[in-house]
């Protein structure tokens, strides 16, 4: 397990649908509606719950998109959070089970 | 002694009756002349009915609160109690002889009905126009009123508030709703195969703008009544949601609060016609 790691899974309790290239996510307690670009439908569908968020990032962001890796990994983080406090994602230091939406 | 005889009105909104059974005369009376236009005959067996019991509900100014026990919805607010179960089709009502109470009542029973048919209920006005019913939505202000108070003779107006749509073979329909918004008039009880939905905005012309997919399908959502916080619920209308938004055309119409307006929206709907004819 690589040191400082961020697991992150989807919500089992949430609505999400792929539309036209974007996800739109749905939180049934608050009615918080996001619609995701592609980049964090990237990151929002590779939350597994088992994979490090900096492996994602690096697997799934900089080899798909033109990103600097080092803002890519500091904007996933800050997307994670914003996600996380609306129930759509868990985060934990340790790996979840998550759900396939 | 013997137990006073219920009484039934078989209110049939969108095509879906539901029986409504009281012993208490005056809320029968109550209930026929609100729905007037909407009785059916009731069925011996009614595929969905609501037992109404008018004793009384202590005052309380909670809000509504839809919660699922097993297959039941409990729904509450602070004038009524009602229980519903979907697999049934059966629920019993307590509350006052309120018909406030009384229609939010049915419009929660039908929005937890349709959800499971791929339908809705839409916080919209709607009309049929050029026999193509157009669904007007968005935010309190936006014009639903506006719009429906505009709108010249050989419109038939479906409702000035709350929208019923069902899925059909090719595409949706709209039905015709006796909720009444501002208008205070209950809708046609009438049925048209959907043309479009247009999200409303005041401006200084009329005019009609296509917008993406995603963006309609986050307006939609905003604009379905649902009231359970219930993930499966969630997810199947969102599921719906996305349906609509490739089967209908959702629009945003523009427009100056004059009846020019009707005009752009029946020009709008012969060109979609047009354009499904020759698709």
């Amino acid at each position: 397990m690589p040191e400082n790691s961020i697991y992150i899974a989807r919500s089992t309790s949430i609505a999400a649908r792929a539309l036209a290239g974007e996800m739109m996510v749905m939180n049934p307690t608050d009615s918080t509606f996001f619609t995701l670009n592609e980049v964090a439908t990237a990151i929002f569908q590779a939350a597994d719950g088992q994979t490090p968020l900096q492996e994602i990032v690096r697997d799934r962001i900089c080899e798909q998109f033109d990103v600097d890796p080092e803002q890519a990994q500091a904007d996933a983080k800050q997307f994670v959070t914003e996600l996380s406090t609306h129930g759509i994602l868990l985060v934990s230091d340790q790996p979840l089970r998550g759900e396939t939406p | 002694m013997t137990a006073p005889a219920r009484k039934i009105a078989c209110v049939e909104i969108g095509g879906i009756p539901i029986a409504l059974s009281t012993t208490d005369p005056a809320f029968f009376d109550l209930l026929q002349q609100r729905y007037g236009g909407f009785l059916s005959s009731a069925p011996s067996r009614p595929e969905f009915e609501l037992d109404f019991d008018l004793s009384a509900v202590p005052p309380s100014d909670q809000d509504v609160k839809v919660s699922r026990s097993g297959e039941e919805w409990i729904i509450t607010r602070g004038d009524f109690h009602a229980r519903w179960d979907n697999q049934t089709g059966r629920g019993t009502v307590r509350q006052n002889a309120n018909p406030y109470s009384l229609d939010s009542v049915l419009r929660i029973v039908h929005s937890l009905i349709l959800a499971e048919r791929g339908g809705f209920l839409l916080h919209a006005a709607s009309a049929i126009c050029e026999g193509q019913a157009c669904l007007f939505s968005g935010v309190s202000g936006a014009g639903k009123t506006t719009m429906t108070r505009l709108a010249p003779p050989g419109i038939t107006l479906l409702t000035d508030e709350v929208s019923y749509v069902r899925p059909t073979d090719d595409g949706y329909a709209a039905f015709g709703t006796p909720f009444a918004g501002e208008l205070a008039r209950p809708g046609e009880n009438r049925t048209a195969s959907l043309s479009a939905l247009y999200f409303l905005e005041q401006g200084p012309e009329n005019r009609i703008d296509e917008i993406s997919s995603p963006e309609a399908v986050r307006r939609l959502m905003r604009n379905i009544l649902f009231f359970a916080e219930d993930p499966g619920l969630v997810k199947s209308l969102l599921a719906t949601a996305c349906d609509f938004v490739g089967k209908v055309p959702v629009r945003r119409l523009t427009f100056y609060p004059d009846g020019r307006v009707w005009n752009a929206v029946g020009d709008y709907s012969r060109s979609l016609q047009e354009v499904l004819e020759h698709a």
